[in-house]
């Protein structure tokens, strides 16, 4: 009885809707019209559509090279922070801090950050002697701003990562100085083995939260509300802002759907192929 | 013959050993500094990007484009605060904001630790399918419901509302619903009976034990809830189409994207937008971390 609100929500916004999808996903249905039924062609039609392809390699990118980065980066600096020192919580506090700043309001800022004339992430390379590509101008260039731009906020997957660091037992690495292992090997054997369990589970959360990669897109790609562009060259053209332009820009409710449904089949088999080759390398204590 | 070269060795380690103390003493600091040293330069770099904000938001437009920059504005300005404040209706927004987030707040905090409460301390066949139920939602991504969801609205002639954007939290969230799931059954089922045998029902065991007991757990709620509504983009991107009702994430977009951007104004608004979650983090931060770390979600 006290569980009805739920079940009503799960009704009402989850079961519901879900089949209606399918279904949508199978007609051809503009909001103010009846929805016509039109088998597959929605599907058909989708692996024919330049922009899909263009918005599924612009996804995968993002999540084939900005998903382990961050993970890397989140770890690095929870090794850092896992260091016995005073004041670590404060530093702890500086590292999370990003991740309370609206994601609005953080797009913005890196948009100035990376502008490529006055932008001061420009004005440092220039200092080092680096070259200074144009960033979000220049459409090889806009995806890897945006990764720069969510290394800085693994505050998140860094707290999990020493909160995961500070529950490995104290023992195996006393063992280890015994065995004389150095800082390298004990990192190699005995840490990330260890912490394993959650690299998975980030990995997992992580490739999900990219295929539904959308503000951020939607933001510095779509830079009017009714126009439906995708950034310079469509590089910043996401599934998820893809998905949206089809839906509220030519509300194409069917065609939104068929692609809906295309990314929950890529994200389950994605998340299936991981946990499969994940018994090659997550170890769980007591094995 | 060996036990006096053992003795000698003995003695030249004695002899050595205060010198070796020192000696591991300044090694002990130097670790120590440059422990420091490496944990500044990690807080410099995640800090480095608020400070360009603010230090932009309080400078006079030439200087914003000054080259080479400078962090430090030569001459301090309130102007473009003023201009945000004034060329939108920014107030409005923020106070629209405010209150979307504390009514899910609110909703969050009636609906899921009740949910959770009959899916962890209450006997009923239901239970574990509905359990599992709550947990297989959480797989599925939002781009699914989310275009049915949108119909529904509006057929049901509420879009432009609040309600699209308030009513779900009243039904709870499946993710709050599981994280309050596994702190339930933490508490000891003794406390509960005694407290059935001495005649209380399920309704006044949750409100006098349980939900006190749970207290920490439901500032978590309580406060993932509010920094999500105050930083939701898509959900007010799509259902409001008024603007003195928009949020501060859509006004701001609203906003720069048809006057083109000012960096100094925009700055400032950006400034204005985190300061509140800036300052509850700073005075939450114990359960900022904890809930991290409960949930393994970030």
């Amino acid at each position: 009885m006290f569980a009805s609100p739920w079940l009503v929500g799960f009704l009402v916004f989850q079961a519901y809707p879900i089949l209606i999808s399918a279904y949508y996903s199978l007609t051809d249905f503009n909001l103010f019209q009846a929805p016509r039924w039109v088998g597959l062609a929605n599907y058909r039609l989708l692996f024919s559509d330049e922009r899909f392809y263009k918005s599924l390699y612009n996804t995968l990118y993002m999540t084939v090279f900005g998903v382990p980065l961050s993970l890397l980066v989140a770890l690095l600096c929870a090794l850092a922070l896992n260091m016995e020192v005073k004041g670590q919580p404060v530093y702890r506090a500086l590292v999370y801090l990003p991740t309370v700043v609206p994601v609005v309001a953080a797009t913005y800022l890196w948009r100035w950050l990376l502008n490529a004339q006055y932008g001061y992430v420009n004005q440092l390379l220039g200092l080092l002697g680096l070259p200074q590509p144009l960033w979000l101008d220049d459409a090889a260039w806009t995806k890897p701003a945006l990764i720069l731009m969510g290394l800085w906020l693994v505050g998140g997957t860094t707290i999990i990562y020493l909160a995961a660091l500070k529950e490995v037992p104290k023992v195996y690495y006393e063992a280890a100085a015994l065995d004389g292992a150095g800082w390298w090997r004990r990192l190699w054997h005995i840490t990330l083995p260890a912490i394993s369990p959650v690299t998975l589970f980030q990995l997992i959360i992580g490739i999900i939260g990219s295929f539904q990669y959308f503000t951020q897109a939607f933001i510095l790609g779509q830079e009017r509300l009714n126009t439906p562009s995708g950034g310079p060259e469509d590089s910043l053209l996401m599934y998820g802002l893809y998905l949206f332009q089809n839906a509220f820009v030519y509300l194409k409710m069917g065609y939104a759907s068929a692609m809906a449904w295309i990314l929950f089949l890529i994200t389950l088999g994605v998340t299936l192929i991981i946990l499969a080759s994940s018994r090659r390398w997550v170890y769980y204590e007591g094995e | 013959m060996k036990e006096s070269k053992h003795m000698r060795a003995t003695r030249a380690i004695v002899a050595r050993q205060p010198r070796a103390c020192s000696c591991r003493r300044a090694h002990k600091a130097l670790i120590l500094v440059g422990r420091h040293a490496v944990l500044v330069v990690v807080a410099a770099l995640f800090c480095f990007p608020f400070v360009v904000m603010l230090s932009t938001s309080f400078k006079t437009p030439p200087e914003i484009f000054q080259l080479p920059p400078r962090l430090w504005p030569e001459r301090w300005t309130l102007a473009n605060y003023r201009q945000a404040v004034e060329a939108m209706p920014f107030v409005r927004y923020l106070l629209n904001t405010l209150f979307l987030s504390t009514a899910n707040v609110v909703g969050a905090l009636f609906s899921c630790p009740l949910v959770a409460y009959s899916l962890s301390k209450i006997q009923w066949g239901g239970r574990r399918p509905l359990f599992l139920l709550v947990l297989a939602t959480m797989m599925l991504p939002p781009q699914v419901t989310m275009i049915p969801v949108y119909i529904l609205w509006n057929r049901l002639g509420l879009m432009g509302t609040y309600w699209p954007l308030v009513l779900p939290s009243y039904l709870g969230s499946a993710f709050f619903i599981f994280m309050l799931r596994q702190f339930f059954m933490g508490i000891p089922n003794e406390l509960l009976d005694a407290a059935r045998i001495d005649g209380a029902s399920d309704l006044r065991i949750y409100l006098q034990i349980v939900l006190p007991l749970a207290r920490s757990a439901l500032a978590v709620v309580a406060i993932f809830t509010f920094v999500w509504t105050w930083t939701d983009f898509l959900n007010p991107l799509i259902y409001l189409n008024d603007e003195s009702m928009y949020t501060l994430s859509v006004g701001l977009y609203a906003f720069f994207s048809e006057h083109g951007v000012q960096w100094g104004p925009l700055m400032a608004a950006c400034s204005l937008f985190s300061l509140p979650l800036v300052a509850l983090f700073i005075l939450a931060q114990r359960q900022f971390i904890e809930g991290i770390s409960m949930t393994g979600l970030r």
